[in-house]
């Protein structure tokens, strides 16, 4: 055997060489799931300083092994994405526009929106005496792409606490 | 899923993704797993390289068909036809595996003689009701029920009941007979606990003879004129399933949106479990029926039920009926006498006590007056119906968008400009956001009154939660950071409107706001969240989710945990209690926090274990696979040792395996019930089908609403007849919602010749939602189109490349001609018919827009869950524009989300490039 003379001698690096590392590192690492389909896919969400830098998928799920498919991949620029709307907006009656209003704003006029079309339309009994405790021009429609403490809360407070019959989500399409 | 609840017991996928890898043969049917489900693709294609055999049966030749050792190609909407010719073939080939059918199916079970078959009524079952287009079956008239069940002789209903409106109670098929008025148990309990059987499977009325007659007529030849396939690729089909089933081989059938869109989409999941019954492939590796969903937690939102019909875990929700308007009846009318649901009280207290807390007592019969009765059809089609007639006022989106993914989109916009008020919830200003403003086809803002208020959603990495995927396995995602601006999670805004809401009625005496003011409401987090690097989070009022987790999980109420100082948890649905000392918000979830600090959705151990039971928690209680006690033979061995998954091991007295078993852990084989038991000491040690009142899977199911047997009927649009049961075109029990706004072609329709289905592309998402915001993704799915063979390209003059227009009894939209061999025209009723394929993905909103497919279907829903028909219709197609050309994109394409550099990292790793790259 015989070794390159190379191999001993310090080697020329520039600073910025030797600092070449994956930007992942010193990252915090949390984990979460694709939130698109519903094979699951372990992902693992990199962020630095609060800021998400990096979704890959999770090499130790037993699901997807470390792959992601196109969407999930894609994951990053759902969340990082200039698109996303990041204040509320509102569009009154008959208006072309939309305009930007505060969180608490919003909140105080759509309790008071549920409050007064629930007082309107509420029955307690149908024409024949049956219960019903029902209030039918209330509807609340979504829940397969939120979490499912969400979903229960939601038939909770809707259903359980409002009367709103029509709570569904996306299994009808 | 309630095709597999009527069959097995519980509406969800048997088996779990990964054991496809074990399976000797793999059916894809209504499904393109390879281009839709591209990561759980991948364990079929370990199953290949051990050499199983993997088939496609599709409208569409696609990358799963590519990938597939056999490929048949079949007309949309006519699964039921090849499925029949399936079990068919096993039937009169007599390829069924004899001892399992014999011991863990109905096969033997005898029969009500009153009642009669399709093939005695040209095409219906005794006891329908109805024009023969849009009607209803009364099963317990059509004597459905087995052979002395009190059912049997009993009289019809002497008053109408609500509970027999089309659509009511329509979702919950878990067990027995919700479909009908009839009270569950009534249908299949017999008296003196077991229903009569002849094992000998000669009686004239026993499941088996009913089934062989009503397949009788599903031979290779009739299979091949309705399908537009060979006999010879149907034999094939069959001849791989029956040689890769058995004690020593076990074969799979995986399944997607293929199946459920259509108005007999339940039926067809139905057939498919039939088959797996016969051969024997339920409850063992590799075998098993595997629903491919389409959101990350659709199976969750099902569970925990937003949806109309149901509370969580599959209890009905009430409706406004004598049987149903006090505890005592609804339990007893709902309730069953043995198996799993022996405990229905118990799960409904224990809801109730988790709902109303302190005010859920004897005395208030625990609140259930306050549960809001259904009086007609609330689910989505039925009640966009109502909205489109002005019908509704106020409506909030969690994430949805009806206005570009409903069926029959436009009318879905129509209701949403019909209503008062309108709160999204959204990442993204999506269609059914921005209707008002940015609908082509709609009137000008000044003609709408809808108030629309958005609040910005958190994505998915800001918030925290569990999700449950296709396989019924929880897992939960941790909160990464923080969400932007003002944007909450679902669940900061569902809080803080409670509270909200709970001040405005606070002090009312009003009987209507008692529930309300009763609602247990109390999620606040007991010390300051922080996020994962160590920071606390700058969200006020956000819920604490593990304590709502918590609650679903259960707690004994007369029990304080000492370390906690709050009632214990309980470890299962086993400790339920019906007398108001237990809380419990979905009882199938039960286990999945059973101490403080282990939330076992959070678990991510990996085991030697293949099953990785450490790894998330699947309900119920963690089983992997469902009803695994058939994985063994009545006796409790496995079937063979290279299928062995749990079995009874005699000197520990257990059940044992691989999986948690799917029974009672210390019940012997030879356990038999004793007479008149009840609960699950009326289940024998060798029936594995533990939540249906007599043990084992149903071939013959008399729950569901449209039949105890599936029969093929054309899709309300086809061009072509019903070529089995000529009188029947349609299933006789669909809904049509026809109007100005949802026009319809009857089949056979002669306007629109061309049969349209509908798919979903691997690089977009539903209606764009999540996809046609993002340029990565639009960069490789840029614009709609539509496939189409190179026949009937030439007959209408469209070229490869160029415009085509789509048109049915709706709408007509424009779209990019794909013309492509993936599609062939088929000989079907001695004639050519064609077929074109549209992804679903494309509207008026985003970076890329285009012709919105969901704008060509209709609404129509099939009676037993409301499922509208996308995946086969019919149209008209020709070359060439719409006249006046649709607006541009509502938003410009941004290529790189991020402008700044990485931070805390040095300039050496860095990304290469500009971060102006791409401008």
């Amino acid at each position: 055997m015989f070794n390159l003379p190379v191999a001993f001698k310090p080697q020329p690096y520039s600073r910025q060489t030797s600092e070449k590392a994956s930007r992942l590192r010193g990252a915090t690492v949390t984990e979460g799931v694709c939130p698109y389909c519903a094979v699951g896919c372990g992902q693992l969400i990199y962020t630095k300083g609060g800021q998400l830098i990096d979704i890959e998928g999770d090499p130790r799920s037993p699901i997807n092994e470390g792959t992601l498919c196109p969407k999930g991949a894609n994951a990053f620029q759902l969340a990082v994405n200039p698109h996303r709307v990041t204040q509320v907006l509102y569009r009154a009656p008959y208006s072309d526009k939309w305009q930007t209003k505060p969180l608490r704003w919003a909140m105080e006029r759509i309790a008071q929106r549920v409050k007064e079309t629930r007082d309107a339309d509420f029955k307690a009994r149908n024409e024949s005496g049956r219960l019903l405790n029902h209030v039918k021009t209330i509807g609340t429609l979504g829940g397969a792409t939120i979490d499912n403490e969400e979903n229960y809360l939601i038939k909770k407070l809707f259903g359980g606490g409002l009367g709103v019959v029509s709570i569904e989500n996306q299994a009808r399409i | 899923v309630p095709g597999l609840g009527a069959s097995f017991g519980r509406g969800a996928a048997t088996n779990f993704q990964q054991d496809l890898a074990n399976s000797d043969c793999v059916l894809f049917m209504g499904t393109n797993t390879a281009e839709a489900h591209p990561v759980a693709f991948r364990w079929p294609m370990k199953a290949k390289e051990k050499g199983a055999t993997l088939i496609h049966v599709d409208p569409r030749f696609t990358r799963t068909s590519a990938l597939c050792g056999v490929f048949v190609q079949l007309r949309a909407g006519s699964d039921i036809a090849f499925l029949g010719g399936l079990v068919n073939y096993v039937l009169t080939h007599d390829k069924w595996f004899r001892e399992y059918v014999l011991a863990y199916t109905n096969a033997s079970t005898i029969i009500d003689d009153g009642f009669r078959d399709t093939e005695d009524l040209a095409g219906l079952f005794s006891g329908y009701h109805g024009d023969g287009h849009t009607g209803k079956y009364d099963a317990r008239e059509g004597r459905w029920g087995y052979e002395g069940s009190p059912a049997h002789d009993g009289e019809p209903p002497a008053k109408k009941m609500l509970k027999e409106e089309p659509g009511i109670q329509g979702h919950d098929l878990q067990a027995g007979t919700p479909a009908h008025s009839v009270p569950r148990k009534d249908m299949t309990h017999a008296p003196e606990g077991q229903p009569p059987r002849d094992p000998t499977l000669q009686h004239p009325h026993c499941v088996f003879q009913i089934l062989k007659h009503h397949f009788a007529r599903y031979t290779p030849e009739v299979v091949s004129e309705v399908c537009g396939c060979t006999p010879e690729e149907l034999v094939r089909v069959a001849e791989l399933l029956c040689a890769n089933s058995g004690r020593e081989r076990t074969s799979a059938i995986v399944y997607a949106l293929g199946w459920t869109q259509h108005t007999t989409g339940v039926q067809m999941i139905r057939t498919a479990g039939i088959l797996q019954l016969l051969l024997g492939n339920i409850g063992r590796p590799g075998g098993g029926i595997m629903a491919m969903r389409g959101h990350s937690t659709i199976q969750g939102s099902t569970d925990v039920a937003t949806l109309y019909d149901v509370l969580p875990g599959y209890l009905p929700q009430p409706a406004a009926d004598q049987e149903h308007e006090t505890l005592e009846a609804y339990v007893d009318h709902e309730g069953m006498t043995s198996g799993l649901w022996s405990d229905f009280r118990k799960y409904i207290v224990s809801l109730l006590k988790a709902w109303y807390g302190g005010a859920a007592t004897p005395e208030t019969d625990f609140g259930f007056s306050w549960l809001p009765r259904v009086d007609a059809d609330y689910s989505q089609l039925a009640y966009f119906d109502r909205m489109a007639r002005g019908g509704v006022k106020g409506y909030f989106l969690f994430g949805q968008n009806p206005g570009g993914g409903g069926p029959n989109a436009g009318l879905h916009r129509a209701g949403l400009r019909n209503l008062d008020w309108l709160v999204v919830l959204d990442w993204f200003e999506i269609e059914s956001a921005v209707f008002w403003k940015s609908d082509p086809t709609g009137p000008p803002p000044a003609d709408i009154k809808t108030e629309v208020f958005f609040i910005p959603a958190a994505a998915a990495p800001e918030k925290e939660g569990t999700l449950t995927n296709t396989q019924r396995m929880l897992q939960w995602h941790h909160k990464a950071m923080d969400p932007l601006g003002d944007s909450r999670s679902d669940a900061w805004f569902i809080y803080q409107l409670g509270k909200r809401l709970k001040e405005l009625y606070a002090g009312s005496s009003d009987p209507k706001d008692q529930a309300l003011l009763a609602l247990t409401w109390d999620y606040d987090f007991d010390e300051e969240p922080r996020l994962p690097d160590g920071t606390a989070s700058r969200i006020e009022g956000e819920p604490d989710l593990e304590k709502v987790l918590q609650e679903i999980n259960g707690h004994k109420l007369d029990e304080t945990d000492r370390r906690t100082g709050r009632p214990r948890l309980v470890t299962g649905y086993s400790e339920l209690n019906d007398d108001g000392t237990t809380a419990c918000g979905c009882w199938i979830y039960s286990g999945v926090f059973p101490e403080p600090g282990r939330n076992r959705a959070k678990d991510r151990a990996l085991t030697e274990n293949p099953v990785q039971p450490e790894w998330g928690f699947a309900w119920p209680d963690n089983r992997r696979v469902l009803y695994n006690r058939a994985s063994a033979d009545p006796a409790g061995r496995p079937w063979s040792e290279r299928k062995k998954l749990v079995w009874w091991d005699e000197a520990q007295r257990r059940w044992l395996g691989l999986d948690r078993p799917d029974f009672e852990a210390a019940k012997p084989p030879g356990y038999r019930p004793p007479p008149g038991a009840t609960g699950m000491a009326a289940i024998a040690g060798d029936q594995p089908f533990i939540t249906k009142p007599d043990g084992v899977g149903w071939l013959y199911a008399p729950a569901v609403k449209d039949g105890p047997l599936p029969t093929h009927y054309e899709p309300v649009e086809s061009p072509v007849g019903n070529l089995l049961y000529p009188k029947q075109t349609c299933s006789p029990t669909v809904r049509m919602f026809e109007g100005p706004l949802n026009r319809l072609s009857h089949t056979p329709t002669a306007d629109f010749p061309v049969v349209a289905t509908t798919f979903r592309l691997t690089e977009h998402y539903l209606s764009g939602p999540m996809s046609r915001f993002n340029s990565w993704l639009n960069e490789l799915q840029p614009e709609m189109f539509v496939e189409l063979s190179p026949e009937l390209a030439a007959e209408r003059g469209i070229v490869h490349g160029g415009w085509l227009t789509v048109r049915t009894a709706r709408t007509q939209i424009e779209a990019r001609a794909m013309v492509t061999r993936r599609l062939r025209p088929l000989r079907v009723e001695g004639r050519t018919v064609h077929q074109i394929g549209l992804p679903f993905h494309w509207a008026f909103a985003g970076e890329v827009v285009g012709g919105n497919a969901n704008d060509l279907t209709s609404l129509v829903a099939d009676p037993n869950v409301s499922m509208h028909e996308a995946k086969a219709f019919a149209c008209e197609v020709r070359a060439g524009r719409l006249g006046d050309h649709p607006p541009g994109p509502t938003v410009r394409a941004v290529r790189w989300p991020t402008r700044g550099p990485v931070p805390d990292t040095p300039a050496a790793a860095q990304p290469e490039g500009s971060f102006e790259h791409g401008h």
